[in-house]
This record gives structure tokens, sequence and C-alpha cells, in this order.
């Protein structure tokens, strides 16, 4: 019993209680947490995920200015309702290139997971700008002002570094042509093979908000339409021990 | 009494002293302890029958086997199988076939509302009644007809998909933005225009109306029709009725002749299964302006 007895030590003495009862609670995180960043069956490698070209990773920080996450989810659970209502669930590699990511638990608005594809990019600016002009039930704010701010795109090589560093992988020539592969994507007119070669034949090349130039909706609206459009499902076979 | 103090060494207290307060070792309640006990059982059971503990490359199975992904296939496997015969059923008869089914006709209604509701709604409103460039699907005005087959093949590929090669297709010329006429020109046909419906936007200038027709029959007539009654072969829409989808004022008409509209739906047949489409095309064509 004398070991039990030494209790009164730690009773005595708050720094040396505060750092046990630190210990103690680590070790819930530890057997909870660390397994999951080695064992195979809890990280899936999926064909078809790219990292996002530099327009979309534009777009997906002014999803996250304007704190878009408050109201929308990005995660589809696997229940039929959510997968007839928004699509085959999310799977966790559909999420590795998120820094951070955007799954979220609030859905005031619908989830967002698979919204990719689903409108047209005219849909995507007439809601912007009025989103009871199509859904009158909505209680979305306006968001037009994002079509009058124009961006130049001159610091999206150092986005995509900043991505690198946390683990996107990125190449150099990425990193090197982030402006020109930013401009190219919102323009159909310009010469954007090297933005296909870089980031794959299934980038969204188009002017996304109809206006001349790179806006905020351009970003926004080109993300939009990438999300969860990656992954090809009808070659996809879910693995059931994950 | 209670003023006396309980001695150290008495066994009802845990011995424990801290400044002169003594702590009573009152045992736990049975009934808690038990249930304590049957939680930690419980715990362990339930780490042997669900996945849980982690090895070197992946965690325990479990011997139940549970796997959320097989419960979604299961759980959607099985209302597919209650819907079997009656999704092939919706599938292969002729369009004309499932108004005169009741049961069939009440299935694709509700099966119908439901596609609806989720794939449909956001441009064409929850009840269908559309929204500026998105059309009401409960009048009587359709841009590619409205009869089971023309819908049923509308909603198949889409109008102006780029993913559709068999897609509806159509486009107006951009009078104004490719300069195809001049200024004066295009003012003048949208008041000839505006005067074909002279109850619901009368024309702006009745002295540009005649000039207009002449304009109209050289350029809008051939797709328009002479009359302005629309081409649904093409998409044309009726420019005499008073419904207008990108509006009816001179400024919305005008617009529409300067930049020309470009209205796209998308196709569903790689999205949605033939069943589903009938299903949606019988609740559309049931909402007040099927033919």
């Amino acid at each position: 019993m004398a070991i039990l007895d030494k209790h009164a030590i730690l009773e005595r003495n708050v720094t040396l209680l505060a750092i046990f009862a630190f210990l103690v609670v680590t070790v819930g995180g530890i057997v909870q947490i660390a397994p999951l960043f080695w064992l195979e069956n809890t990280i899936e490698d999926v064909e078809g995920m790219r990292p996002y070209t530099p327009l979309e990773l534009a777009g997906r920080d002014i999803y996250i200015r304007e704190g878009c996450y408050v109201c929308h989810s990005q995660m589809i659970r696997p229940m039929r309702d959510e997968v007839e209502r928004y699509g085959h669930y999310s799977l966790a590699a559909e999420s590795q290139y998120d820094h951070p990511f955007q799954w979220g638990s609030k859905r005031t608005g619908p989830d967002l997971a698979r919204v990719g594809g689903r409108y047209s990019d005219d849909w995507h600016v007439d809601h912007m700008r009025d989103p009871q002009s199509v859904v009158p039930e909505s209680v979305m704010p306006k968001y037009g002002f994002l079509e009058n701010k124009m961006i130049e795109g001159e610091y999206m090589g150092d986005l995509l570094k900043t991505h690198a560093f946390v683990g996107v992988p990125y190449s150099e020539e990425m990193i090197a042509s982030a402006q020109t592969d930013f401009l190219a994507q919102a323009d159909p007119d310009s010469d954007y093979d090297g933005l296909l070669e870089r980031y794959g034949e299934n980038v969204n090349v188009r002017n996304f908000d109809g206006q001349p130039g790179v806006s905020e909706a351009d970003a926004l609206i080109a993300y939009l339409q990438m999300l969860g459009t990656l992954v090809d499902f009808s070659t996809f076979t879910a693995d059931a021990s994950r | 009494m209670a003023k006396q103090p309980i001695k150290k060494e008495d066994p009802s207290t845990t011995g424990h002293s801290w400044d002169g307060i003594q702590e009573f070792n009152n045992p736990l309640p049975r009934w808690w302890l038990w249930i304590f006990y049957a939680c930690i059982v419980w715990g362990l059971w339930y780490s042997v029958a669900y996945p849980a503990w982690p090895g070197i490359k992946s965690a325990t199975a479990g011997y139940l086997g549970f796997s959320t992904r097989a419960e979604v296939a299961a759980d959607i496997a099985t209302v597919e199988a209650q819907n079997a015969a009656i999704n092939e059923k919706l599938a292969s008869v002729e369009l004309a076939a499932i108004a005169t089914d009741p049961e069939l006709e009440g299935y694709a209604k509700s099966a119908g509302s439901a596609v609806f509701k989720t794939w449909c709604a956001q441009c064409h409103q929850t009840n269908g009644a559309g929204a500026k460039g998105y059309p009401n699907l409960q009048d009587d005005d359709w841009l590619w007809g409205g009869s089971m087959e023309e819908i049923h093949l509308t909603l198949l590929h889409g109008i102006r998909s780029e993913t559709d090669d068999d897609t509806r297709y159509s486009e107006m010329p951009a009078f104004g933005r490719d300069e195809l006429l001049e200024e004066e020109e295009i003012s003048q046909v949208v008041n000839y225009v505006m005067s074909l419906t002279p109850n619901v936007n009368p024309p702006q200038d009745a002295s540009l109306v005649a000039a207009g027709a002449v304009v109209y029959e050289d350029n809008c007539a051939s797709c328009h029709m002479e009359d302005g009654s629309g081409d649904r072969s093409q998409g044309a829409p009726n420019l005499a009725d008073a419904i207008w989808l990108y509006g009816g004022d001179y400024a919305s008409i005008s617009e529409t002749v300067h930049n020309s509209r470009y209205g796209v739906m998308p196709d569903w047949n790689e999205r949605l299964s033939e069943a589903q489409i009938r299903a949606v095309a019988t609740y559309v064509h049931q909402l007040g302006g099927g033919e």
C-alpha cells in the first residue's frame, strides 16, 4: 500500500498535480489519435485526388474568409438519406489536401461536399448576387461584392509554398507558374495547356463569373465547381474495413 | 455530541485528516458499484466485438464484422430491392402507359416529387414555379415542348449541356455584342416585339414599331416565326404571350437582343436512373402544364 499512500505528495503540490493530470489525459489522446497516422485501414489512397489549382485554392481562402463553413458542412455521412440527397458519402482522402479541412457540423445551408457540377456557373453568379432570387426560402446573405473585387494572383506562389510546407505535394514547377495558372483557369481564351498538364485534364477552365478579369467570384465558383468531383465513383470500390 | 472530535483510529473515517477535517468512509451504494463493474465488462466486450484495438498495420475488425460502409450499402440495397419491381416496370413501359396505371402513376408522382426536390428545386423552385432565367414548369408555356415524350427527352439530355452530345441545342445570335444589328435597329425591333403584346408591355416608342417589323422579319422570324409564336423544335420562345423568362420590359428585351441568352440545363442520364427520370417527368407533367 506504500505506493498508494504517495498520492499525498500529489495532493499537496498543485504543480505536480497539474503535470500528472496532464500526463494521464495525454494517454487517452495518444491511444485514440496516434494510431490513425500509421494504420493502413484508416489511410485510404483514392484515385483521382490532386492538389487544388491556384484559382481553386484562392477560392477556398475566400470560402474560409467569408465564413461559409459556419453554415455549410463538407462531409456527407454514410447514411442513406444523406447519400440519396448529396451523393456518395465523403471519403477521408477527399480532404487530404485541405489545410484545414472544412467538414463542419452546422448545416443551416446544404452540405457542399459534392456541389461541384451540380449547378451552372450562371446559377452560382445569380445565387451569390441574390440568393433569394433563385431560392426564395433561403436565409443566405448576398455576396455580390465578390464580383467587384479583382485579384491579380501575385501571391499565389507564396500561398502554394505555404501549403507545400504542410505537406501538399506542390512541385517547384507548380509554385513557379502559380500566377500564370491562376490567371489561365479563368480565361478560356488563354494558353492553359500548362495548367492541364500540371493539374490534370479534368480541371475546369472557364470564365466562371462571365465578366472580364479574375474576380473573387471567379475563384470561389471555380472552387465550388470542383468540390467532390475528383474521385470517379463509377470505378471506386469501397473497402468495407475502413 | 457533534462537537466531540472523531478519533483518527475510528473505522468509520478514511483516516485522512487535513487541517483537522476528516472524511467518513461510507461505502458506495451497491447498485451503483454493480453498474460500474457492468460498464467495465461491457466496455471490454465492445472493444472485442467492434473495431477497436490498434495494431501495427491495422486495427482489430471486431468479431461482429461491423462496418458503417457495409451498413449504408445494405440500407440502400434494401430500399432498392423493395422498389425494384415497380422501378423496372416504370422504366420499361411506354411513356403514355404510365398515366393509365394508377399504381404506377401514384408511385411515379411521389418518387418524382422526391427527385425533383433533390435535383431540380434549386433552379425551378420547390413548387416548380421557376425564377428569372429558370422556366416555370407549372404553366402552359414550354420552350421545348410539354408532352411526356418532350419532357422526358429534355431530362435525359438537358439543354445546351456540354456533357451530352444529344443535348437540345440552339443559340440565339448576340445581335448587339457581335454587331449584327445597329443600335437603332435594336431599339426598333424591341419596340416591335413589345407591340406583339400590347396589353402586357406596350411599346416604349410606338413610332419605331413599323421599322422594327422589317428588322424582325429579316432577323428573328426564322426562329420566332412571323407571328412571334416561337418554334419549339429550336427552343425559340413565344414572343406573343405574356410569359417572359428573362423579363418583358424594354431593358430586359433589349439586353436579350444585345447579348442573347444561353440557358443551360444539365443532362440527367448519367446521374439519375431511367426510372427516376421517368418519375420526375411524370411529376413535372402533372404540375399543371403537361400536354
